[in-house]
């Protein structure tokens, strides 16, 4: 079913209005716009952080679909369990409401997904379960505090990585958790973000009608994490696909191909990073060499990413 | 009811009595010396005796937590584990108690690192008293098989809606054949019956959506942990209850704790697990010379009887608790803690000593226990007995 603004618009929200996320939060967003098109047969497991803990604050909850929080590093397993129960309860014709099909996603954010819970994910891709796994990429962890991850950015001001005066910020590069989903082989990874809007759902509606495992990574503008004007989240997220920080792209069965195709003049990584207060101390006198490498790294993963989907 | 008299090994009896529950899902991940019971309902599952379907996981901490998101559907589930194992799973150990999820799960008891050692001692579920689980502990093979078939009738009844652990002794019970009575599958199925999904909320009932684990603060978590605690009040009652059906049933009776030989005891050992057969030996041995001693082996030590643990233990002039597990820095073993508070307060409370005993499998012989009972008599007269001591350790 092809997507467009005028059938998601009258599909149902199943994220609820109110729930506690900070003024200009992408993450509800990307939450929204996932449910809109993976319908009401749908259950949901949150990784703690951020979007688990705005949704769910008892007695509350923003979900109107099933919703399982557990523990942070377990999200994959415990959705895991959910669908083996699914088709276990199918078999024996026990369901509560009998469902020829139901979605099955997981999500979690980069702290859950990227480190503390890449054992469960792994595990969890590798058997091959009929779930969707969503990572909510800030970079950081945000709900504690905004600490370094391993998908935070060289040089990004963090909580634990601060820039001072003789360290300026994470002294490392991002991991590629997308290129290490790929290695286990599922049939469908992707990467997204929010702005672009039919790129996700597209990507959400080909992930949830695969048979096996799926993952999608979805950069997620952290407000005050990242520090920025709280109204230009998802300007942020153009930017970022536009300076070839964050490629669009989807594997299917092992094969890459862009799902946008990027400006041979494409924008520079400066102007994305000024407008974030979490690389301010870039610009100062010393740390140019801190800029520089930003660029040939970005420049260079964004090669290797354009060699696999056969644009290079 | 003809029973069927077998030779197993306690890992081969408790999966036996799993296959007979027909449970819906079963995350699993191996551990010694937990894995042969893995590794027979694998073979159940292969050879279609039971419809279960595996989630052969990538850790416990994944078996618990996949165990979760499966019984939170209302699907019987069970997994297993073993010392180590269960420390890894800890976080979920606790989550699966307070969801109120109904999964049992046998623990295999082994000596926690480190150093790493693979033998029997209580040191992992005694660690987990507190996680919110009901804790059964078996003697032998006979007790396991009998208690995993019991299990789903005491977690899954709606009046208590906690998760079983199935204590049984690393090696001792569960790599050694025993002779023991099983049940017909059908029969079994009859006791057991099975789960009932409407008396729950299920995760899959997308009519009536529900939100499981959400965030709860401060002014929520300590009424939802009320309910916990009450959970565990009412449990008895129904453990009682299942236990008096299954005797009738089998001929087999349970109680929250059994009393051997302690009518007119002056003297009474607490032993849990398989220690407390070797004990039942001697006690044999010392009536025969006349020394009054008996024997009280805690079966359920979760929920806590303490009030029967008052009158069972009231009229002795001594109690020896051995504890097959330490607590570091504390005033004795976790057993010992427990019997001592509930006998607290009597009028003629009867002194009370312990015993730390077996850790990492060291053996605990016949003739270690006769020296306890020597020393309790000793007590007795009036020769200063310590609190806590240690049993069979070179010093």
């Amino acid at each position: 079913m092809a997507m467009n603004l005028q059938t998601l618009s009258k599909n149902e929200d199943l994220l609820a209005g109110g729930h506690r996320a900070c003024a200009g939060c992408t993450g509800s967003n990307i939450l929204r716009q996932i449910m809109l098109t993976a319908g009401p047969d749908t259950v949901v497991g949150g990784a703690t952080g951020c979007m688990e803990v705005v949704t769910t604050i008892f007695p509350y909850t923003a979900w109107k679909t099933p919703f399982i929080h557990s523990a942070f590093e377990n999200c994959a397993a415990t959705i895991s369990g959910v669908e083996t129960a699914y088709r276990a309860l199918k078999a024996s014709g026990e369901l509560p409401v009998p469902r020829e099909k139901m979605n099955f996603i997981a999500f979690g954010g980069d702290g859950g997904t990227y480190d503390i819970g890449l054992q469960s994910l792994s595990g969890a891709m590798e058997r091959g379960h009929n779930m969707l796994y969503v990572c909510y990429d800030n970079e950081a962890y945000m709900n504690t505090g905004i600490q370094r991850s391993g998908a935070t950015p060289f040089g990004a001001h963090t909580s634990t990585s601060p820039a001072g005066t003789v360290k300026q910020g994470k002294e490392q590069h991002r991991k590629d958790l997308t290129k290490i989903m790929v290695a286990h082989n599922i049939p469908y990874v992707a990467q997204t973000t929010p702005f672009h809007w039919r790129d996700l759902q597209m990507k959400v509606q080909k992930a949830l009608e695969v048979d096996g495992p799926a993952f999608l990574n979805i950069l997620m503008p952290c407000t005050v994490g990242w520090g920025f004007d709280p109204a230009i989240g998802m300007e942020l997220c153009k930017q970022a696909v536009e300076a070839n920080f964050w490629p669009l792209f989807e594997v299917v069965d092992g094969e890459y191909k862009l799902t946008y195709k990027p400006k041979e003049d494409r924008p520079l990584m400066e102007p994305w990073l000024k407008q974030q207060v979490r690389f301010k101390h870039l610009f100062k006198p010393g740390n140019e060499g801190m800029l520089v490498e930003i660029q040939r790294w970005v420049d260079s993963e964004f090669n290797k990413i354009m060699k696999l989907c056969g644009e290079a | 009811m003809k029973q069927l008299y077998v030779g197993l090994t306690g890992n081969e009896a408790v999966a036996t009595a799993f296959k007979q529950a027909r449970p819906h899902v079963a995350p699993a991940f191996p551990i010694t010396p937990q894995t042969e019971m893995m590794h027979k309902f694998a073979d159940f599952v292969a050879d279609g005796a039971v419809a279960t379907e595996m989630i052969l996981v990538e850790s416990e901490h994944s078996a618990m937590s996949a165990a979760v998101g499966s019984a939170a559907t209302g699907a019987r589930t069970f997994t297993a584990t073993s010392s180590a194992g269960f420390a890894l799973m800890w976080e979920v150990v606790y989550i699966a108690a307070s969801l109120r999820l109904p999964i049992c799960m046998p623990v295999v008891n082994r000596a926690l690192s480190g150093n790493i050692n693979i033998h029997n001692d209580h040191s992992d579920s005694m660690g987990g008293r507190d996680a919110g689980w009901i804790q059964i502990f078996c003697e032998n093979t006979q007790e396991a098989y009998d208690t995993a078939l019991m299990c789903w009738r005491i977690a899954e009844h709606k009046d208590v809606r906690l998760p079983v652990m199935v204590n049984y002794d690393g090696f001792i019970i569960s790599h050694t054949s025993e002779s023991l009575h099983i049940l017909p599958d059908e029969d079994a199925w009859k006791f057991i019956g099975p789960k009932d999904l409407s008396n729950g909320y299920s995760l899959l009932d997308v009519e009536n959506p529900i939100t499981v684990g959400p965030l709860d603060l401060t002014d929520y978590y300590f009424e939802h942990k009320v309910s916990q605690m009450e959970a565990h009040l009412r449990a008895p009652k129904v453990i009682l209850e299942v236990f008096k059906e299954f005797g009738e049933l089998t001929g087999r009776h349970y109680d929250l704790f059994e009393e051997y030989r302690t009518e007119d005891a002056e003297m009474i050992l607490v032993i849990i697990g398989s220690t407390a057969g070797t004990a039942k030996d001697v006690i044999d041995e010392q009536r025969e010379k006349g020394v009054k001693v008996g024997l009280l082996k805690p079966r359920v030590f979760r929920p806590f009887p303490a009030v029967e643990y008052a009158k069972a233990l009231g009229n002795a002039k001594v109690v020896g608790v051995m504890d097959k597990s330490v607590s570091f820095g504390g005033h004795g073993g976790p057993l010992f803690t427990e019997i001592r508070s509930a006998l607290y307060g009597l009028e003629n409370a009867p002194k009370i000593h312990n015993w730390i005993y077996g850790l990492g499998g060291r053996d605990t012989g016949t003739d270690q226990i006769v020296d306890l009972i020597g020393q309790l008599q000793n007590s007795i007269k009036g020769k200063k007995t310590e609190d806590v001591n240690l049993l069979g350790v070179r010093l």
